[in-house]
């Protein structure tokens, strides 16, 4: 059974249709990563799958649970999925422990002192010791943002949602948050991802998923995707980002 | 990160040097204009007032050293009074404000009619005198004939916490919504539910984002504990009264107002001072 499964999911805003008809499933320590101009529906796909948008039309299942259900609890849903935004989005107001134990101590009832001993393997296991007791505003980007990744998986989510995480990065800080993600991949994370970064996505995903106009238009491994490509639209855009 | 405060690891250049004895002397130069200036503008208007045809009787009657010396333990008692009133007021406009913010930010149709009657509440309370508030609720109310009797001073601070709330929950509010709402989002993401994201996550952030505007509203409600005495208690402004109408003489006033801003002085400097540090960890604008 998959992780995600997404059937014939449609999402319009106003008179606008972002996502036509999206089917698609993750598998159990899968790593499968989207591609695709802007606009292409990529980060609405996965604001659908975290609840942050209501799908309009179609389904979307974690481990067999619908959870596009109106019975379905959606805090619950959310809980047992993590996420990571492009800008971060620490609360500024927290140290970065307070941050990274929060939803384990306020949702998912672990205690503090074995949330904090977790996150502060973590943090030391990344060179990140030293910046516990800090407030984010303290660390740079790079820093911040994989603060913000140990936050969405020290609950062990079923699912990651990375959405284009390194695109508000400086190009020197990028390595270093991919780093964590190579780290979680060997980990077995299961992972569903949209990213700019084509050399990243050819390195570390089992499965490349190329949208367009709210629809998925190929799908492959990534030698198929980025050395054969059927279709013309898929063509052309590896054209354009390659260039 | 302030340039000019710490002591730089190098020698300053002759050009700084030079730029410094600059900036030191014209410094120097406007500080004597101000204090000189200050001087001379107090002075005149001293001989101003001094001169005025009425200032012998008005000195007699607002300013006798006797009849305000004597009337200070009286209205120090009274004061006593307002600050309980104070202290207790605050603390319920800090409950009570934060509950109407809170329902006036609800969503959802289901909430429709608490977010109405909220938003009508502040509506008519920021709208309605302080005194008219006072008078109904200090007079009213009891009248109703079905609470136990109380002090006047209850009944000040009821009318107190009402009105008050109704501003402080507006402040909170903008507060509130200048909280980004991509961190709501993050909050929601990790699956924190409504109450705990806006307890945990936003009411902490859009508190701070305010609170010079509600130190500003505290300050405020300083004086205004003043007006309870209008029910009968004997607050400073009521012991004030009285001894003006056994001395046949207003100085009580001038003293009580004294110890009115002497209370609030504090809390005033206080937020000067935290709305300076709050611009200084800003640090956008420079020098500018």
């Amino acid at each position: 059974m998959s992780v995600l499964d997404v059937r014939g999911v449609r999402k319009q805003f106003d008179d606008h249709e972002v996502l036509r008809g999206v089917d698609l499933s993750v598998n159990q320590h899968e790593v499968v990563v989207l591609i695709g101009a802007s606009g292409s529906g990529k980060s609405t796909l996965l604001r659908t799958i975290n609840l942050i948008e209501r799908v309009d039309d179609g389904q979307i299942l974690l481990n067999g649970d619908d959870i596009t259900d109106p019975g379905m609890n959606a805090d619950s849903a959310r809980s047992r999925i993590g996420v990571v935004f492009q800008h971060f989005n620490l609360f500024p107001h927290l140290r970065v422990i307070d941050n990274i134990t929060l939803a384990a101590r306020e949702v998912h009832g672990m205690s503090k002192a074995d949330a904090t001993e977790r996150a502060m393997t973590l943090l030391v296991s990344l060179g990140l010791g030293d910046k516990a007791r800090d407030y984010p505003d303290r660390l740079s980007g790079g820093q911040q943002q994989r603060v913000a990744i140990i936050r969405a998986v020290l609950t062990d989510p079923e699912l990651l949602l990375l959405d284009e995480i390194t695109s508000a990065l400086d190009p020197q800080l990028v390595g270093e948050v991919l780093d964590l993600v190579r780290r979680l991949k060997t980990d077995g994370s299961t992972i569903l991802m949209a990213t700019h970064e084509m050399s990243f996505a050819r390195e570390v995903a089992d499965r490349i998923v190329f949208m367009q106009g709210g629809r998925i238009v190929e799908q492959g491994t990534p030698a198929q995707i980025f050395d054969s490509p059927q279709e013309p639209e898929t063509v052309q855009f590896l054209s354009r980002v390659r260039h | 990160m302030s340039t000019s405060t710490s002591t730089p690891s190098w020698r300053p250049s002759e050009l700084e040097l030079s730029r410094r004895n600059v900036r030191r002397r014209a410094t120097g130069r406007s500080v004597l204009i101000g204090i000189v200036s200050t001087i001379a503008f107090a002075a005149i208007v001293g001989a101003l007032i001094v001169n005025t045809p009425g200032w012998a009787s008005v000195k007699a009657s607002f300013f006798n050293f006797e009849v305000g010396a004597a009337s200070v333990p009286s209205i120090l008692v009274g004061l006593w009074l307002n600050i309980q009133v104070l202290f207790i007021s605050a603390i319920g406009v800090a409950i009570f404000g934060t509950l109407l913010a809170v329902t006036r930010s609800l969503r959802g149709p289901v909430f429709f009619p608490l977010r109405a009657a909220a938003t009508i509440y502040t509506d008519l309370f920021r709208g309605m005198p302080l005194l008219i508030v006072l008078y109904l609720v200090g007079f009213g109310l009891p009248a109703l004939d079905i609470f136990p009797r109380m002090p006047a001073m209850f009944w000040g601070t009821i009318a107190l916490i009402l009105t008050y709330s109704a501003y402080v929950a507006e402040v909170l509010r903008a507060g509130m919504e200048a909280v980004h709402p991509s961190q709501r989002m993050a909050a929601r993401s990790l699956g924190l539910s409504h109450a705990k994201t806006l307890r945990i996550v936003v009411i902490p952030q859009g508190v701070r984002k305010v609170v010079p505007a509600l130190m500003n509203d505290f300050v405020s409600m300083q004086k205004d504990v003043g007006l309870i005495s209008i029910l009968g208690a004997v607050d400073a402004v009521r012991a004030a009264q009285i001894q003006v109408a056994q001395s046949y003489n207003f100085t009580p006033y001038v003293i009580a107002a004294l110890l009115f801003v002497a209370m609030s002085w504090p809390m005033i400097r206080l937020t000067d001072w935290l709305t300076a540090r709050l611009a200084k960890r800003e640090q956008i604008g420079g020098v500018v």
